[in-house]
Order: C-alpha cells, then structure tokens, then sequence
C-alpha cells in the first residue's frame, strides 16, 4: 500500500497545525459560525443532532494493521467504543469533542491517516473496488490512479469552493464494483482498439434527491492525461454549476442542463488549454505510483491440493462451508482467497465496528493476510490475501468475535446510512428499519434462496445509504411530523446500471417487514428457475409486485 | 485609501479606487465594471473588477495591456474566482491580480497559488494576523500557478 515520505507527512502534519489554529480562533470568536463551517467541514467535522460526527478518510478502502490498532485506540479515547464504515469506504466516530477533533488529527497523522475532504463542497475520497489488486476479472489495478487522484485532489487550490461535494470512483475490472456509474466522475480502466490501456472517463451520475446514471464524456484517454482531463471536467463544473439552489448544484444537473454533447465540447475546449501541461504523467511518476502496489510475498502453493483440502473441511463442518461460499471469493493467486467481514450481523447498525473488533481485525490482519485490511462501500471490511489453509482458523476467530455472519450479498447484507438516530438531516430512522429486517429474515436458508439481493435505506433524499440503486431501496420520507418509508425496485449499482422504480405510496415502519416479505414472495412466485430477483423484475416489471403489495385485505 | 496585503507585506493602495457600477464614464484611477471596460477604447493601463459569472475569456485578448484585474467574492464559498485567476494566468497575464470582497483568510494560500498576488480583506484588522496564513502550507502536490511543477515531477 501507499507509505507516505517526508513530503505527504509534512502535509497532514501542517494540516493538524492549521486546523488546531482554526479550532482556537472559532472558540475565541475570531471565526464566525459561518465562516468555520466550510473549514470544519473540509477536515471531516460535521455537526449533527447528538454531537459533532467526524470522518476519517480511508483512501480508496486500504488500511494497514497499525491504523486499525489506531483507529480502535481514538474510538475508545475520544469516542464511545465504536466506527461506522461508510458508503464512501470511510469511518464515522458519531461522538468526538469538537475541542479534541485537533488531537484526533494529530493521532491520526501519526499513523499516516487523516480527514481531509471527507465533506464539504470539494473532491471527497476517491472510492474503487475492495478487491483491487486480487481480483480475477481485474484488466489493471485502479490503485496506483487513485493514489495519483488522492494526492492531485488533496488542497487542490482551485476546487475547494465547488457549487457542491464532488466524489470520484475508479474501476480496473470487468465488474465494476466501484459504482462509478453513479459518481460525478467516473474512472474505468479500458483497453483501446489496439489494446493499450487507459481510461474512459463518464460524468454527472449521482444519487441524491435527483438520482441518475453517469454520462460517457471520453471513451478512451491516455493515461498520461488523467489529471489534465479531471482538472477540464472540475473547471467546467466549478465556473459553471449552479449555486443558486444548493439542490440544483450538482455535477448532474450541470450535464443535464447543457446536454453531454455541449458538455463534452466544453470540457473538451477547455481541456486544449491544460492538455499537456505540468499535470500531465509522465510515465515514471505512473511507475511510482504503481511501486507501492505490488504483490506481497505470496507463496507458491499447489491450488488443486489447496482447493481440495478446503472442500474436505467445508464437508465436514457445514457452517464453515456455508460461510466459505457466501463470504470468501476467488483470488488470482492459487491458494489464496480474499474474505469479506461481515459488519451486518443482526442487531448491530450495519457498518459499525467495534474498537475490539477493530484490533482483532489488526491482529487477524497481520496474522493472515499480510498486515492490511480494506472497507468496502456496502459497508463491510475485507482480508483480501488469506491462504486457503488458514481460512478455517480464521473463520473461527471471526465468529467468536461476531465477523462471520453469512451473508455477503444477500438480503441482510443491508447497506444503511445512520438515519435520524444520528443524523441532523434525516427525515426518518434507518437503523431501526434494518434490524427489523434483518430480524424478520433471519433464516439463512430462506436467504440463500432468494440468491444474492441488495437492499440499500437511506433517512433521507440525500441516499447516503445508496436507496436509488438497491435492488430493494427503502427510503425514509417525512409526512407531516411522522416518518414512513417509500419502496422502490429495481435499482442495480453494475456497468448495466439503473435506478429504482418507486413502488407507490409510503408505509410506516412497523409495517416495513411484512412489506417485504410481500415483494420477496412475489419474486418467489414468479422466477424462472434461474432467475435473480433483478432478471425477474426486469422481466415481469413493478405491476405484480406493486398487486401484491397494495392488495386489499379480503 | 484601502490596505492590502502585497508581497507578504501591508500596503495602501494610493492608485486604485472601487468601481462605481452607475457611474456613466469611469474616472482615472477608478476600477472598471467588466461592461465599463468592455466599452473603453484604449484598454491600456486599465483596471477591471470581475464579479462572479462574468465571462473571463473576454479579458483574454487584452491581457498584456491591463495594470490590474481585481476579482470580487461577495461571498466568501463561490470559488468560481479561483478559477477565473488560474485561467488568466495560464493565459500569460502578468499584471496584479487581487483578491477583493468576503474571502477569509484562511483561504489566502489557496488563493495565492491560483495567482492572487494582492489581497484586500474586508477586515483590515485582520491583515497582518492573515499575512501568516500564506504560509500555511510548504509543500504542495499538485501543479498550480505559484509553484508549476507538480511533486510528482519533482519525487521521480
């Protein structure tokens, strides 16, 4: 993974000493409220309905096992024992002092972390694919790119006044498991014509109250443009995105509003005047980047014996064979597989870890696994380089410690933003809606039946908790004081993405459950053998699930 | 007659005064609106105020004979200005360009290294405290006005 030098060091480092600077006058009253908002906001400080919430950035979801021992020594010091893994594969303390968010930062820089641009009007972290590097549908490692972004983004001078927040995603694999389609700016690793690969670059997805799917802006740039061709798109988006309605400011709106082909001329013009320039990569700063990303030290393993040693312990304990199938994938390298953690055991908010958790996961990580650990955006975290002769043991380690629950990618796997039990802009709880389900399906069996189902709650429009592209997205919507919950189907987060259809009117939640288990029949009743709940639903559309679910009682 | 910071220092402006928008005919020494400007015969010497949403690339063909392009941030979160003082620069002006209106001071670094050489706060108490925050920063990563190579091309 990336290892800072003595420049990135002094960067955070006079990070800490500005913002402890800002803290100081805001308290003295030389800042005003107004004016410390968006310093605040840039070093991850929100302030929300309990206490100030703060985020931490973990660059594109990698982290080492010295950060984890970190991270569990601030939620445990500054904190109630606890994070929350984010959409963004980045963790929330829900409970820090504002008075000792300096320190954090300082502890933080201390282990090469920081919470720069996690929110605000500015480029967020940069988000790709939890089994980068491992997987086997891999064209290129997106990696050493969204390093390259990381740095090109951090303290950009130019950009950190934007209309609006800004997020990028990147992808290097066949599956994109980075959601790029519904980010402002989309980052896939493509080959050409003649095979070289570079980038293909979409812009203007989004979620949020006005959802949409991203726009293709350039099918093919050299790689030694990504940077001049990003600064093309944010100028663009930074002169010319709205901030007259702050629900208007979005990057989407703006390529909507010109129409992709005036935008794609107007990046394109502006991008004459930047294309190589000193921005441009040159191909040894690519070379860099890319050094810090190279295989551990895997061992030669017979995959085949491997394979088969692991088929005869999975016989015979059939629990450990059940999580093995739902919660490990493949891995490139014979003898390895990549495990995802589970943090969707029912009864725990979706995504939280506790600072326990967090050292068994450092522990496990050095352990097993070469030392790094990774978030991924639904919320979960992963061991992306375990031998296929140590899963057993790490299997058992996991579920004494309440990591091993099966259900990577299924129904309970719920992606969930913290909702009104937190957040000061929700419209209705999301925790609540969640346990409720996961409560209600807690047969295992029933799930795996159902096949892999994404079910994403947002407390709000803002769809922190990604409703839009949930296969089931749930909603919270505020009726004259009361909360309820609106349904829709459909959505799909994949390179064939799409957006949700909403179901018809909202429920309240003790009505929730039952909701679901109406849709879930419906598919039930109406799939082909070998259909997944999206195939049926693209095949049968809303009406029968909407018959079902808005039947009268005889 | 306002202060400014110049140069990491403290001057009085003694050349410039603020545009007078209703004015019919601009004054010497007085800035021009982008639409005064826009309608003076000799651009020579002259001064102009861009406001947020002004078109920037009309400056662009006179820009070796204006003295002084100020921008102006009425409020202090529209960034557009930082993009407005990058693209004159990278277009070869060379002439002050100065940062006016409600911008804080913890924003002059940024500003500086988009191309801001002058700075006007609307606090002049706060000048010589907001003269430290220049220096806010070392070291930088990405390539910008102030400092054109990235560290990237420094590092390799």
């Amino acid at each position: 993974m990336y290892v800072y030098d003595d420049y990135d060091q002094r960067i955070v480092d006079q990070r800490v000493t500005q913002f402890r600077d800002q803290t100081r006058r805001y308290l003295d009253g030389q800042l005003t409220e107004e004016q410390f908002l968006p310093l605040r906001l840039q070093n991850g400080l929100y302030v929300q309905r309990l206490a100030p919430m703060m985020r931490i950035a973990v660059p594109y979801g990698l982290l080492n096992s010295a950060q984890l021992r970190k991270l569990a020594h601030i939620t445990r010091h500054y904190d109630k024992g606890y994070a929350h893994v984010t959409t963004r594969q980045n963790f929330q303390l829900n409970w820090p002092q504002l008075e000792e968010v300096p320190d954090i930062l300082e502890e933080l820089a201390n282990v090469q972390m920081h919470a720069i641009q996690t929110s605000g009007n500015c480029i967020r972290n940069t988000t790709s694919d939890e089994f980068a590097g491992v997987a086997r549908d891999e064209i290129e490692d997106p990696r050493p790119y969204c390093e390259i972004i990381r740095q090109w983004s951090t303290f950009h001078p130019e950009f950190a006044f934007l209309p609006r927040k800004f997020k990028i995603a990147v992808c290097g694999s066949l599956e994109d498991r980075a959601t790029i389609h519904s980010h402002d700016i989309g980052v896939e690793l493509v080959p050409n014509e003649e095979g070289v690969i570079g980038f293909k670059v979409l812009a203007g997805g989004g979620l949020g109250r006005t959802p949409m799917i991203a726009s293709v802006i350039t099918e093919w740039i050299e790689k030694r443009h990504l940077l001049t061709y990003l600064e093309a798109i944010l100028r663009v988006y930074n002169l010319h995105g709205r901030r007259d309605n702050k629900f208007k400011a979005r990057i989407k709106i703006l390529v909507k509003a010109m129409g992709v082909e005036a935008f794609r001329e107007a990046v394109e013009k502006e991008w004459l005047t930047l294309k190589d320039g000193p921005s441009t990569l040159p191909e040894d700063a690519i070379e860099q980047a890319k050094s810090f990303f190279t295989d551990p030290a895997y061992e030669t393993i017979d995959g085949s014996s491997a394979e088969a040693a692991l088929a005869a312990q999975a016989e015979r304990d059939p629990i450990f064979g059940n999580w093995l199938k739902r919660n490990t994938v493949e891995h490139r390298i014979p003898g390895y597989q990549a495990v995802t953690l589970s943090l969707k055991r029912t009864g725990d908010a979706p995504g939280d870890v506790s600072d326990r958790q967090l050292e068994l996961i450092a522990d496990l990580a050095d352990k097993y696994s070469f030392g790094q650990a990774r978030t991924t955006h639904q919320q979960n975290m992963v061991l992306a380089d375990v031998r296929q002769q140590d899963l057993y043991a790490l299997w058992q380690e996991l579920q004494a410690a309440g990591l091993a629950t099966a259900n990577i990618g299924y129904l309970t796997d719920i992606i969930a933003c913290p909702g009104g039990d937190y957040c000061s802009l929700a419209n209705a709880k999301s925790l609540p809606v969640a346990e409720a389900i996961q409560a209600r399906f807690d047969d295992l069996d029933y799930i795996y039946d159902l096949g892999p189902l994404e079910l994403n709650i947002s407390g709000c429009m803002n769809a922190c908790g990604h409703h839009h592209i949930g296969q089931i997205g749930i909603l919270g919507v505020d009726k004259k004081g009361e909360e309820f919950y609106q349904v829709s189907l459909g959505g799909n987060q994949y390179k064939d993405a799409s957006l949700g259809k909403i179901l018809g009117p909202s429920f309240k939640q003790d009505d929730m459950p039952e909701v679901i288990e109406k849709i879930l029949s419906t598919y039930v009743d109406l799939r082909t053998e070998e259909e997944s709940f999206l195939d049926t639903y693209k095949r049968v559309g809303i009406t029968p699930f909407k018959e079902r679910v808005y039947a009268k009682a005889d | 007659m306002p202060k400014l910071i110049k140069g990491a220092e403290i001057v009085n402006d003694e050349r410039w005064k603020a545009p007078q928008p209703d004015a019919e005919t601009v004054s010497e020494g007085v800035i021009c609106t982008l639409a005064q400007w826009q309608a003076l015969d000799d651009k020579a010497g002259s001064a102009v105020q861009l406001e947020p949403g002004d078109d920037v690339h009309s400056l662009l063909p006179h820009l070796q004979e204006i003295e002084l392009i100020a921008v102006n941030f009425p409020v202090f979160t529209d960034g557009r200005g930082f993009s407005y003082a990058r693209e004159l620069r990278e277009n070869g002006y060379q002439g002050e360009l100065r940062a006016v209106g409600a911008f804080i001071r913890d924003q002059l670094h940024y500003l500086s290294r988009v191309g801001f050489d002058a700075f006007q706060l609307e606090d002049e108490s706060q000048l010589e405290a907001a003269i430290k925050s220049l220096e806010d920063f070392s070291v930088h990563y990405q390539a910008s006005i102030s400092h054109p190579l990235p560290l990237f091309r420094r590092r390799s």
